[in-house]
């Protein structure tokens, strides 16, 4: 107990790491995951099959490999993301490596999040786009206003397990020198050896934290949507 | 509206045979004809919910435009009523009027609202304007529904069997609504076993059979002495029922 509440800040600190991690990828992934949704179920074959290829891709390859790429092979291709390093966001001075991380976690994500959509897209009766087709609508147009207002609901519970598999994906990026939660509980770990278990056990609680408001928030907005 | 040549295939299935078609502007036309003869997908070909694979599809005398955003204007000036209502199920009755109109032509929300409670007190569902479609029986979300059709000013009215998915006692009140429809001009194309609102409201009756137009007549003619057998073993099979 002693060794983390003595470094307490260290503690908090880690678990900030974790999750600027998670809040910008988790952002950025539903972006990027609605865009290749909408490719996906759109009329345009093009966008169709490259959005179904980025999910094959992305969804089949282990994030550790993905992370891997980013760290090992985007720095030789010259893709460095070393420009963001003069960018500084509320007194915190953006790493490389973060940059890095985050796109990771981002491109694998993204094509859960895609899949999360469809899902829920594909429960929209079909007469629903057909109608909106039938009064002018434009495909955008019925997907904004039509299909994915009633998706909504289906969509949250999928969603929101990709997000908690993402609160704690977030830990791969220990490997990679980022002093998140999980990196920062190695190095308690060599400190206080005769404290593992308590270290351990506080980490894990942090990560269940986050997990429990995750799941909370995503029970409100269903319980919104349900009355709605 | 003209349709010349127009043929459509599923796989081996040859569902749209060579159909010509011509509808005046004012005219009232029935299709009519066995489940599977291709009625629905000749009003989803119309406007171009389904491709066609030959022929032309001509409204006002301009093509069907391919894709894209001409395509959208085209479908908002041909209405479509479908058999099962597809009312937009999270928007009240009166935002089921308003969004294309809104969203669409591009009409100011109180020009859209204002319309859109003229043409809901006009097939007697004004009162439930602020209802969700769940809320309303068949009946009412079918005249609803033809409400939100008729708010885009189309100039082509198209109904897929409109009342075959309601209870007899509210087939009557959207019949009424179509019978109305067409005496105040409106270009209609009608798919429907109603013999009654054939012979009230109809110029015309195609008679389909397996993809192809078998026989088109005025419809006091049809339902009393058809020509063709297919027809006439038709409608010996409805009549009995
Ligand atoms: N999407 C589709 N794919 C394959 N076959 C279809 C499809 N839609 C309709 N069909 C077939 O086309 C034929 C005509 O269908 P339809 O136009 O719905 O007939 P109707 O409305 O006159 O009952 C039927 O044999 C039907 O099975
Ligand atoms: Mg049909």
């Amino acid at each position: 107990m002693e060794a983390v509440f003595s470094n307490f800040g260290e503690y908090l600190d880690a678990f900030g790491v974790t999750l600027a991690l998670f809040a910008v990828s988790g952002l950025a992934s539903m972006v990027l995951g609605l865009v290749l949704a909408t490719m996906r179920v759109g009329p345009v074959s093009v966008l169709r099959g490259a959005a179904g290829l980025y999910v094959t891709v992305f969804r089949n390859t282990p994030l550790l490999v993905i992370f891997i790429f980013m760290a090992v092979a985007a720095p030789k291709l010259g893709y460095t993301f070393r420009f963001v390093e003069d960018v500084e966001i509320a007194g915190w001075n953006v790493s490389a490596y973060f940059t890095r991380a985050c796109i990771a976690l981002t491109l694998y994500t993204s094509a859960f999040v895609c899949e999360g959509i469809r899902s829920g897209v594909n429960s929209v009766q079909l007469g629903q786009a057909e109608a909106a087709r039938a009064v002018g609508m434009t495909f955008l147009q019925s997907m904004r206003h039509v299909i994915l207002p009633q998706a909504g609901r289906a969509v949250i519970p999928p969603l929101a397990s990709v997000q908690i598999a993402l609160a704690k994906n977030t830990s791969v990026a220990a490997v990679f020198g980022m002093a998140e939660a999980t990196a920062t509980m190695r190095a308690f770990n060599n400190n206080y050896a005769d404290q593992r278990v308590q270290i351990f056990l506080l980490f894990a609680l942090g990560y269940i934290v986050i997990v429990e408001i995750i799941s909370f928030g995503s029970h409100m907005l269903e319980r919104r949507a349900k009355v709605a | 509206m003209r349709l010349a040549g127009v043929q459509k295939h599923y796989g081996n299935l040859h569902v749209l045979k060579d159909i010509d078609l011509d509808v005046a502007r004012g005219e009232v036309v029935v299709v009519i004809g066995p489940s599977g003869a291709g009625k629905s997908t000749l009003c989803r070909a119309i406007n171009r919910l389904e491709t066609i694979d030959e022929g032309e599809i001509l409204l006002d005398g301009q093509p069907l435009p391919q894709e894209g955003k001409g395509l959208a204007r085209l479908r908002a000036d041909v209405g479509m009523v479908f058999q099962s209502f597809n009312l937009f199920a999270h928007k009240t009755v009166l935002e089921n009027v308003t969004l294309g109109p809104i969203k669409v032509r591009k009409k100011s929300k109180a020009e859209a609202e204002a319309r859109a409670k003229e043409l809901l007190e006009r097939v007697g569902v004004a009162h439930q304007a602020a209802k969700y479609p769940a809320q309303l029986s068949g009946g009412q979300q079918q005249r609803v529904a033809i409400a939100r059709a008729l708010a885009m000013d189309p100039k082509v009215m198209l109904f897929d069997e409109p009342t075959s998915a309601l209870d007899p006692e509210m087939i009557k009140e959207v019949l009424d609504v179509m019978v109305d429809l067409a005496e105040r001009g409106m270009t209609m194309i009608v798919v429907t076993h109603e013999m009654g609102f054939a012979r009230t409201a109809a110029n015309r009756v195609v008679f389909m059979a397996d993809g192809a137009i078998v026989e088109t007549t005025n419809p006091e003619k049809f339902f009393t002495n058809p020509e063709s057998d297919r027809a006439k073993d038709f409608l010996g099979k409805i009549l009995k029922h």
